[in-house]
């Protein structure tokens, strides 16, 4: 065990070392999404009854930040590891792929929670915002977090180069993201927009996460858990059949 | 005895080019061993597919006994590799780069030996040092360091004095062969066949994918059809009828003898001086391993 520790710790400590980039920078920009759509919709859009838009615009945007950076995080770093390198001195030593995929899965997370917690703390200095059931938010935010983890690590080794990397980030992630109910509740859509997003299993985390906080959901948080848990095991076998074969790190 | 290292049939082509074609090699523990070759001729790919690192399309590698492919932890555990590029992490310092590296291999307190190597490879000074800051020497270093954290019994390193200055390679080779005293095996390539000459006990020497010689050094250089020889300038420029036989070569004002044994050179001698001609400059020729690898690259494979 102490290989997966050294390297979840050298994991931890890579963005540590620029906290004010991989921490702080994401906790600004996410609150100024928040800034900006409290200013323009607070008055005029309301979510759940007796919901305010802010109130429910603010787990989305947790949420958003969390996978954002959970994502950025095992992306940047394999990548960065490959494109420089020094990707051989993990690859030279007896770390086990088992090893390999829980230290960069479980370091990606534990910044997306960082992130998530520091805007969430931030917010709570301004708006009262309920945590109904945080069982609920906890599952959800880890769980996210770890499939958008287990993606940056296949997106980080399958790219070549950054310009991938971006297109990856850029034409799925980003996509999927902004198009789970952020920012608004799909029940506000058209039916044929309603049905695409229930093929987005990033909606499921979402309103799962929103669950935990007002007991109001789009749909049942069960069926939710169920979809993320089905896509973490997925993503997470894909995951580490890559690293097992070696695909684009052993040639 | 077990082999430090085994490669049976092993063959790897990228595309159409293959890199390397049906590669036997038994590499002895204990042994100084040279893996020689020009550019491409599949050096890299054969230590890239012992350490793992490349995966061979047939044949099979054992480190100290152990499959890369379905022991690759044991394998990998008892190897250490000095890679050819100059890769390093950015975001730390040498001693956090060395501890990390330990844990890797499994190693919790390893302060004492990394200060060792710390020491013996003249980095005391770059130790919290951040990676970014030091020069190819100082880095090359570290990498030499990296392989050698969890005490490996067997070591490779890549062309590891490529662009060193002469100071730093001495010093890394009095390591190295310490290391190899204390029973490390030692395997390295190099394009300065002089190094491998006074290192290695034995070499082995690849063409376009293929092992074309593999033997001692001495015997390499013993199997020459090239023997000694003495190259002369004399004053008057002329060689006395007895020499005539053993000459080889007069251009240029210089004439080049060939002699069997070092006790012709004093017949030599005494065949100038009952001349009276003068010796203005002598150089006594041996063959030596690069006279060896230009008769293999140019003969072998054709």
């Amino acid at each position: 065990m102490t290989g997966f520790f050294t390297l979840l710790y050298k994991e931890l400590l890579r963005f540590w070392k620029v906290g004010f980039q991989t921490i702080v920078a994401p906790m600004v920009s996410t609150l100024l999404y928040l800034l900006i759509f409290f200013h323009v919709l607070e008055a005029h859009v309301e979510a759940y009854p007796g919901v305010a838009y802010t109130a429910f615009l603010i787990p989305g945007l947790v949420m958003m930040a969390v996978i954002q950076n959970a994502f950025a995080n095992a992306s940047s770093s394999m990548i960065q590891s490959k494109i420089s390198g020094n990707i051989v001195f993990i690859l030279l030593s007896p770390l086990s792929y088992h090893a390999i995929f829980f230290a960069y899965i479980i370091a990606s997370i534990v910044r997306g929670l960082l992130v998530g917690l520091g805007v969430y703390w931030v917010t709570l200095f301004f708006f009262d915002i309920p945590l109904a059931q945080p069982v609920w938010s906890i599952l959800f935010v880890v769980l996210g977090s770890a499939i958008l983890s287990a993606l940056g690590l296949i997106a980080g080794i399958w790219a070549d180069k950054f310009d991938q990397l971006a297109a990856f980030q850029n034409f799925i992630i980003l996509p999927l993201t902004f198009l789970s109910g952020v920012f608004y509740t799909i029940h506000s859509l058209p039916a044929g927009w309603q049905y695409f997003s229930h093929l987005n299993p990033f909606f499921y985390m979402i309103d799962g996460f929103r669950y935990g906080f007002f007991g109001v959901s789009d749909i049942s948080p069960y069926i939710s858990l169920l979809i993320v848990a089905i896509c973490l095991v997925a993503i997470s076998m894909l995951t580490i059949r890559m690293l097992k074969t070696g695909y684009k790190l052993r040639h | 005895m077990q082999p430090a290292i085994e490669v049976k049939h092993v063959s790897k082509c990228f595309g159409d080019v293959c890199a390397l074609s049906g590669i036997d090699l038994e590499i002895r523990a204990g042994e100084f061993f040279a893996l020689l070759g020009p550019n491409g001729a599949g050096k890299t790919t054969l230590i890239s597919i012992i350490a793992g690192l490349t995966l061979a399309d047939s044949g099979t590698v054992s480190v100290m006994g152990h499959n890369v492919i379905t022991q690759y932890r044991q394998a990998r555990q008892s190897l250490g590799v000095v890679p050819q590029e100059l890769v390093f992490d950015p975001f730390f310092t040498v001693r956090e780069i060395l501890l990390i590296q330990s844990g890797y291999y499994g190693i919790k307190h390893n302060g004492d030996w990394v200060d060792e190597i710390i020491e013996r490879l003249d980095l005391t000074s770059k130790a919290n040092a951040n990676m970014r800051a030091l020069s190819g020497g100082m880095k090359r270093r570290v990498l030499v360091a990296q392989a050698l954290v969890h005490k490996p019994p067997v070591i490779i390193l890549d062309e590891p004095t490529a662009g060193v200055d002469v100071e730093l390679r001495q010093s890394l080779w009095d390591f190295i062969r310490q290391l190899n005293q204390n029973g490390h095996t030692i395997v390295l390539t190099t394009h300065y066949l002089d190094e491998a000459e006074t290192l290695c006990n034995r070499v082995a020497m690849l063409k376009d994918g293929k092992i074309v010689a593999l033997d001692s050094t001495q015997n390499m250089i013993g199997k020459l059809p090239a023997g000694k020889s003495v190259r002369l300038r004399l004053l008057p420029d002329t060689l006395p009828a007895a020499l005539h036989t053993l000459q080889l070569s007069h251009t240029g004002g210089m004439v080049e003898l060939r002699i069997d044994t070092y006790a012709q050179v004093e017949l030599i001698l005494s065949a100038l001086r009952s001349a009276h001609i003068e010796i203005l400059e002598m150089h006594l020729q041996q063959p030596d391993l690069e006279d060896v690898f230009v008769n293999m690259m140019r003969n072998s494979g054709n």
